[in-house]
């Protein structure tokens, strides 16, 4: 019996987990360690936006847990004074998942990368992913092993030079936001590690959902991989390559046009979606945002090339399914309910149904 | 004598002559279809009921439905039952039932001569013959001549009694399993009442098959009862056991049930992470079955999954515990590793299988010691507990518990196939002398020097057990991880001095761990040779040293509950001995640990057969070592 065969209403990511009406800031949730990125890393944006957002969600310091496996943004749960853990390479879901499945009272994230989480881990991902355990993942996606000191990983772009593929890498790079669609993710959002308003507002919206959320964040490498994202930030072409989805709304990116709304538009093209100039199109050919559209949000991630030419920021999905995590603990609520007429008899459990009795 | 008329309803059963034995050995052998587990395991359910000591050992492939009537498809199950307690599942059988020739072709050679050798004639037809290679029929040849070979079409019977139920010829037949349990529990004078509420509820859904099976059953009890063929029957009279209440219970029931104890000892929501592989997938079964226990099961996508998830629920405070079996061990060393260094609790449950790779699945070694013990990258000590017996899974899995709390560390338990499957009548214990277990959370900050700070890495001076403290709890926010850390402060450390301090400290833990001290079992008190084991030998050994004593010698018996850390009189009970043997079903991996830890020359002898060892083998090889004869 889970909440939605009860007929429950849906509750948020957070509820069941203790609030506190305290005034917290940023400077709460900064432990006393010294932050050891390189200096210009992406991490560093990321990690004030956190800890800056962390306390917005009212929920006590105590009962915030932060996960993560290996490599550079891993550190992050040093930096956080929460209760935390710094892993093992790729595995950090499988801790979250026992963690997020036996304590219901505590909000749950993972810190991790494109190699932690895609190549090593990849098998951990898809399956938090589709058992929609309520945890938030946040994927810093560098396209690099920066750790390690610069090998290619499972997102760099077909060509990659780097020291492990001096002639440039050959295969296929992972597109994380299909691959999350792809494992029945409930929630898939995307944001640039520089953008704090837009990070933010996805961080937001994946504390709120209940389920794993999946937050890819574009991130800078400056040793490794600098400026991989640069065409996105700056440039004259920034502003038509980058596409920031708002549920409800017709999508619609670009420098503004006459109705302050941007001059470039995604419009259906056969099943799939195409960029086109806003004034060569019938307005109702736009594509309205719809997170809950499965196919929609598939669609949007298959926009965004490993050239970036197009890329969608914001959410793609957000729809609502029962949590592994929560259907569990009704199984096991259940089963404790029907044995506290009493409590569970251990005694019976270990006499089962035939015993005999030796009488000396 | 006899005096037998044909009106079936008049039939007047003459009493036939009970000959009393001490103790019977049966084996069922068919194919993996016949039925044959559930047949002994019946047999075995009975025989508990009755009272015997009894030792089973099921022995099947690993293929589900290897192909029907062939060698590699056959399994058996074998049982040994007395009127004394007895130690093993039996040497070779007294009864050997067997339901085709491929059963008959793989498991007469351990029929000692003038044993019953019971066929179901039925399946001995050309074809199947050739399929196995028989050229003749065995039946036929005069090659059995030295058994009591009692003929039985089965198949032929069973479906003649249930002619009138309306069963297809093929579901009839697939009941003769149930008459060969009939005939048996005729032949041996079991009580059937639990073998009919048994087939009652396994075919809740199916009333026409329970009727039907027990109908099978009872015809193959009127077979025994009104032939001639089976001139006698036999009494197993039960065994003066130590008073108290008993159950049939296998190891991995056992040791699932240990589990759930441990839970309450504990006061801890039990949480297992597996991912199913054999022989430990029942134990899986098992703890999903129990959720009012507070115990979650997690089938994980993979064993390091499985690890993962147990050990992030022991860090938000429950009692963490993967189940697996080598294969699943090597996968799940990283993790083991990182509890090792998080000195978190955590319990890693092995039940062991033939190796290496994938190995012989369903059967039994005890080859993963030294994976248990130094299989992990770095100094990384785990302690190391032990079962003896199918029942004992169940002090085990407590004793597992027990050192995780206490010590704040991964434990290893090792565990084995025949112990998991095999079963023995089990004292149950009774619950309100169980010693409950102190899980003692951090609630407060701990700084040495007075200050409001939480020192994860702070160590209880008598036991070295760092705090526990989990998430939720105001004011001990802090982040533990792989990176070495810090002594105290748990900050991470790259200082070589500190890395050395806890390196020295984690295995200063581990080493002082308190463990009982080792029991020897020596009668006349002055045995020059000490025969030493660890987990399922503990009965082969022990019957092979009462064999050994029944003939007048002297031999000694100690078993080891915890290969890590050692007892603290190991060394003096090595020291004592003229000889030190050690039987392993591995090729010396405990004799290796006590050679180089006690400069002992222990003596190792190894079988890594799939099988457990035979009570004659070590019997031979112990007169041989007192003898002075050297293999």
């Amino acid at each position: 019996m889970t909440a939605l065969d009860l007929g429950l209403p849906t509750i948020g990511g957070l509820d069941g987990v203790p609030t506190t009406e305290d005034k917290q800031t940023a400077k709460d949730y900064t432990s006393d360690q010294e932050v050891r990125w390189c200096p210009g890393c992406g991490d560093y944006a990321v990690l004030a936006a956190v800890r800056s957002f962390l306390p917005t969600l009212g929920i006590k310091r105590e009962n915030t847990v932060f996960i993560s496996g290996i490599g550079c943004s891993s550190r992050f749960p040093y930096y956080l004074n929460t209760y935390g853990m710094h892993s093992i390479h790729g595995r950090a879901p499988t801790i979250a998942t026992g963690l997020a499945v036996s304590r219901p009272d505590l909000s749950v994230w993972v810190v991790t990368g494109d190699g932690d989480s895609l190549s090593i881990g990849g098998n951990h991902l898809i399956h938090a992913l589709r058992r929609n355990v309520n945890l938030k993942i946040l994927l810093f996606n560098n396209r690099i092993y920066g750790l390690t000191k610069g090998q290619y990983s499972p997102t760099s772009e077909v060509g990659k030079v780097t020291k492990s593929t001096p002639v440039g890498s050959v295969d296929t790079p992972f597109n994380p936001v299909s691959l999350a669609l792809g494992a029945e993710a409930t929630f898939v959002g995307r944001a640039i590690d520089s953008d704090r308003k837009g990070l933010t507002a996805v961080l937001g919206a994946a504390a709120a959902h209940r389920g794993t959320a999946l937050v890819e964040i574009f991130q800078d490498c400056p040793i490794f991989n600098d400026g991989a994202f640069d065409v996105l930030r700056k440039g004259d072409d920034a502003a038509e390559r980058l596409i920031t989805l708002t549920d409800g709304e017709p999508i619609r990116f670009g420098p503004a046009g006459d109705d302050g709304l941007g001059t470039f538009a995604v419009v259906q093209d056969g099943l799939g979606l195409r960029v086109a100039k806003t004034d060569e199109v019938a307005a109702e050919q736009i594509v309205v945002h719809d997170a809950t559209d499965h196919n929609l949000a598939f669609a949007l991630s298959r926009l965004s090339d490993q050239n970036l030419t197009h890329t969608v920021t914001g959410i793609f999905r957000n729809t609502e399914r029962i949590t592994y995590d929560d259907a569990v603990r009704a199984q096991v609520n259940q089963a404790r309910a029907a044995a506290a007429k009493g409590g569970p008899d251990l005694q019976a459990l270990l006499n089962g149904r035939d015993t005999w009795t030796v009488v000396g | 004598m006899t005096a037998t008329h044909n009106d079936a309803a008049e039939t007047v059963v003459e009493p036939r002559d009970v000959i009393e034995r001490d103790r019977v050995v049966i084996r069922f052998a068919g194919d993996s279809g016949d039925g044959m587990q559930l047949t002994g395991d019946r047999f075995t359910s009975e025989t508990a009921a009755f009272g015997n000591d009894l030792s089973t050992l099921p022995n099947f492939p690993a293929e589900i439905r290897a192909p029907a009537g062939t060698l590699p498809g056959v399994s058996s199950f074998q049982l040994h039952f007395a009127n004394y307690d007895i130690l093993t599942p039996g040497d070779r059988p007294d009864v050997l039932v067997t339901m085709n020739p491929a059963a008959l072709k793989v498991n007469i050679a351990d029929l000692p001569p003038g044993g019953v050798l019971i066929v179901n004639t039925d399946e001995f037809g050309k074809r199947n013959l050739a399929k196995v290679g028989y050229e003749t029929n065995p039946l036929e040849d005069g090659s059995l001549e030295q058994y009591a070979v009692h003929e039985v079409a089965m198949a032929t019977l069973t479906r003649g009694a249930l002619a009138e139920t309306g069963l297809s010829k093929k579901d009839a037949e697939r009941a003769k399993n149930m008459f060969a349990l009939g005939l048996l529990s005729w032949m041996y004078h079991r009580p059937h009442e639990s073998t009919e509420r048994f087939l009652r509820e396994k075919f809740a859904r199916r009333p026409d098959l329970a009727e039907a099976n027990i109908l099978a059953f009872k015809a193959g009890h009127a077979y025994g009862e009104t032939t001639e063929a089976f001139a006698v029957t036999y009494e197993v009279k039960p065994a003066p056991l130590p008073t108290g209440t008993y159950r049939q219970i296998t190891g991995n029931t056992a040791l699932s049930y240990g589990l759930v104890a441990a839970g309450q000892l504990t006061g801890l929501p039990v949480f297992l992470g597996s991912y199913p592989i054999t022989p430990a997938s029942d134990i899986l079964h098992e703890l999903s079955r129990h959720k009012g226990f507070d115990v979650t099961t997690f089938q994980a996508e993979d064993e390091i999954a499985g690890i993962g998830a147990a050990l992030g629920a022991s860090f938000g405070g429950a009692l963490g515990v993967t189940t697996t079996s080598g294969p699943g061990v090597a996968l799940k060393s990283e993790t083991i590793g990182l509890a090792v260094t998080l000195e978190l609790p955590l319990l890693v449950i092995d039940v062991q299988r033939g190796g290496p790779s994938t190995g012989l699945p369903t059967k039994t070694e005890q080859a993963d010691l030294l994976q248990a013990m130094f299989g992990r990258n770095g100094e990384s000590p785990v302690p190391v507990v032990a079962p003896h017996s199918p029942g004992d899974c169940f002090d085990a899995a407590l004793e597992a518990a027990r050192i995780a709390v206490t010590y704040r560390t991964p434990v290893m338990l090792l565990s084995d196939g025949s112990l998991a499957n095999g079963s023995e009548p089990w004292k149950v214990p009774d619950v309100a002398t169980l010693a409950s277990i102190d899980p003692a959370f951090a609630t407060a900050t701990n700084a040495p020097d007075g200050a409001d700070e939480f020192w994860p890495y702070l160590r209880d001076p008598g036991t070295l057990a760092r705090p526990w403290a989990v998430p939720g709890t105001k004011g001990l926010e802090h982040r533990i991880g792989g990176l070495e850390k810090a002594d105290g402060r748990g900050a991470i450390s790259y200082d070589p001095a500190n890395h050395d301090r806890m390196v020295r400290l984690r295995g200063a833990k581990i080493d002082g761990i308190t463990v009982p001290d080792i029991e020897v079992d020596d009668p006349s008190g002055d045995a020059d040779l000490l025969v030493l084991g660890w987990g399922s030998t503990y009965g082969p050994i022990g019957a092979g040293c009462r064999r050994v004593r029944a003939l007048g010698q002297k031999v000694a018996q100690a078993h080891l509950r915890h290969l890590n850390p050692m007892p603290a009189n190991l060394g003096d009970v090595l020291a004592r001995y003229r000889t030190v043997l050690v039987p392993e079903m591995n090729l010396g991996q405990l004799v290796l640990l006590l050679r180089a830890r006690y400069l002992v020359d222990a003596k190792s002898y190894t079988n890594v057969s799939g099988l457990p060892f035979k009570a004659e083998e070590l019997q031979d090889l112990f007169l041989d070592n007192l003898n002075g004869v050297h293999a």
